[in-house]
């Protein structure tokens, strides 16, 4: 009897059903009303028991009574109750007329909540559903590692600053920075294009005549000191570029010159004839970092 | 190998490493079972080594000045891109089909001048503040740009939204765990859909050494190293972002370098100090992309049409492979 029933598996033995927590106990059988482990609600205790169920988005009232408690296999009795809400309450009602309060109310409780949750679920498939898509960890280990490797033999800053120039080269920026050597580099290229042997016998001379400049170091000082600061020489003006400098043996010179000091006129030797050489400055000056503005 | 050990430690200070360790012919330092005295025949043996190669190194370098002009020329070091596979689709800058085809294709009203890049920026549902403020300063980078939120909008709606409203691209940047983590690129006018994964994000705080913010001027485009077929589209699909005329007296550069299909983004502020040497101070975010896929319509995961997809079982198989 179900007394007997409740009194076992309810309070004193184990009932396998019974989930219990530290506010409440649950049961976990298909068949239960509620969800809670109580005298009212077990499907085991009670010999007249009824549930909704659903399945495939159909819902069903299943029913059991005393007089199928011996026959298991047809203990439960499904009715089909149709989609209509307001419908489906009533069988609900008809089915279960002459049943306890408590079983048809809470039979038309869970039938409700059913209903809506089958609602959400056809609104939710019909919006757009976020896929999950799982990482790999080795993928995302190698992925990692190779984008790293990849960093350092790119080179980034290098690949930049060369392109830079490249495109200052090809006179993509116009006329915005005035560099005039770049042009007298061109033309100068061009010379020498056509005529090396000439160059070549004109740096000869250029040499011996940079030991003679030398040598007359002091007719140059007393005319020129004042005008070359090596003050000067250290900003980045582009008029300190255009000062002709020597080749590197007079430019060795001239940076010893610099780190002593006031020193006779090494550096920037003026040339005494109409004659243009330009060379290019060599990077003997702390570069200064610039913050561009 | 019985006694025959050459000097074994007593203490672990035995008598120092004499110059040539002799071993006898079938001795092998890993079959001493003593942890410690192994792991002294091991350095002792490691040493020897070095001494041996270095002693070799020396030699070729003598031998190699004996000969002065005759000597053979260096060995050149083989780089991952020295022994890239070759791609058969890499494009010859010579190559007329591909001229042809760049000229009709989704980008060539672009770069005919007949349109004005116009970008959308957004992001996936809910953003939170490391993926907001990255779609800021992107939309600071990126001239003529607008950041709009998606509250829940499905972006087959916002697309002819955003056509109806002039926009070029589309820019949706999707977050995973607070962190922006991939990025969709869309050029809008029926143009193609590129998904990448996006890697290694850095804000602007978080860059040592910044300049000041980047200025409303254009910036210029670098492309480096976008060689074959696909990696030339995707390489327009990122000039066409940006407005055809570059304001120099910004002096702001975007590059996006490619090296070994990982597509390195930065934004620089460079001076010209003289006319062989160049400063550049990074602005502006910095990320790293990497080609997932290439869809040719606009964006459409289930039925649209996929010109290149990443499969990783095809296409990793080797590690001298690129497709970019």
């Amino acid at each position: 009897s179900p007394q007997v029933v409740w009194s076992m598996l309810g309070n004193r033995q184990f009932c396998s059903y019974k989930m219990t927590t530290k506010t409440q106990n649950f049961c976990r059988n298909e068949y239960n009303l509620t969800g809670l482990c109580n005298r009212s609600s077990c499907p085991l205790a009670n010999s007249q028991y009824a549930t909704v169920r659903e399945e495939k988005g159909r819902c069903y009232l299943y029913m059991k009574t005393i007089e199928r408690a011996a026959f298991p296999r047809r203990l439960w009795e499904r009715v089909l109750l149709s989609k209509n809400y307001e419908k489906a309450l009533e069988e609900i009602d008809e089915n279960l007329i002459y049943w306890p309060r408590f079983i048809r109310h809470k039979c038309k409780q869970r039938f409700t909540k059913i209903t809506q949750y089958l609602i959400r679920i056809r609104k939710l498939t019909l919006k757009r559903q976020r896929k999950l898509v799982p990482l790999r960890r080795k993928l995302e280990r190698r992925e990692n590692r190779r984008e790293e490797k990849a960093l350092i033999a790119a080179q980034l800053d290098n690949a930049i600053e060369k392109e830079l120039l490249e495109r200052l080269k090809q006179d993509t920026y116009g006329d915005i920075y005035n560099f005039p050597i770049h042009a007298f580099d061109k033309a100068l290229q061009q010379q020498d294009a056509e005529s090396e042997s000439e160059s070549d016998a004109e740096r000869e001379e250029e040499e011996d005549d940079d030991e003679e400049d030398v040598n007359k170091r002091e007719f140059v000082e007393a005319e020129d000191s004042e005008l070359s600061d090596f003050e000067d020489m250290d900003k980045l003006e582009t008029s300190s570029e255009e000062e002709q400098e020597e080749e590197e043996e007079v430019e060795e010179k001239a940076s010893h010159s610099k780190s002593k000091g006031k020193t006779p006129l090494k550096g920037p030797a003026r040339r005494k004839r109409p004659y243009i050489e330009i060379e290019y400055e060599e990077e003997t000056e702390p570069s200064t970092k610039t913050k561009a503005a | 190998a019985g006694d025959a050990r050459g000097p074994v430690p007593g203490d672990g200070t035995g008598p120092p490493a004499p110059e040539r360790v002799l071993f006898p012919p079938t001795f092998s330092v890993s079959e001493i079972k003593n942890k410690q005295r192994r792991h002294f025949m091991f350095l002792r043996w490691k040493q020897q080594q070095r001494k041996e190669k270095l002693a070799l190194k020396k030699k070729r370098r003598k031998e190699r000045e004996a000969l002065g002009d005759k000597a053979p020329p260096k060995a050149i070091p083989k780089t991952i891109e020295n022994q890239r596979v070759y791609d058969e689709t890499t494009v010859d800058p010579n190559d007329e089909e591909v001229a042809f085809d760049e000229a009709t294709d989704e980008f060539a009203p672009y770069f005919n001048r007949q349109t004005v890049p116009k970008i959308l920026i957004t992001t996936s549902d809910r953003p939170r503040g490391r993926t907001v403020r990255f779609c800021e300063q992107l939309a600071t980078v990126i001239p003529n740009s607008h950041v709009y939120y998606r509250r829940g909008l499905a972006l087959k709606r916002i697309i002819p939204q955003c056509i109806a409203r002039d926009f070029t691209d589309l820019i949706v940047i999707n977050e995973d765990r607070k962190i922006p983590n991939g990025l969709v690129l869309s050029h809008l006018p029926d143009g193609p859909t590129a998904h990448f994964r996006m890697s290694s994000v850095r804000l602007r705080k978080e860059i040592k050494r910044k300049g000041k913010e980047p200025t409303e001027h254009v910036p210029e485009v670098i492309l480096n190293n976008f060689t074959t077929r696909l990696g030339h589209s995707i390489g327009r699909m990122f000039a066409a972002l940006f407005p055809h005329d570059p304001q120099f007296i910004g002096r702001q550069v975007a590059t996006f370098h490619n090296q070994r299909d990982y597509i390195f983004f930065r934004f620089h502020r460079y001076i010209f100090k003289s006319e062989k040497k160049v400063g550049i101070q990074e602005l502006g975010p910095r990320f790293t992309l990497k080609l997932r896929s290439l869809q040719k319509g606009t964006f459409d995961s289930k039925f649209g049409e996929y010109e290149w997809i990443h499969k990783r079982r095809e296409m990793d198989t080797s590690r001298r492979k690129f497709h970019l």
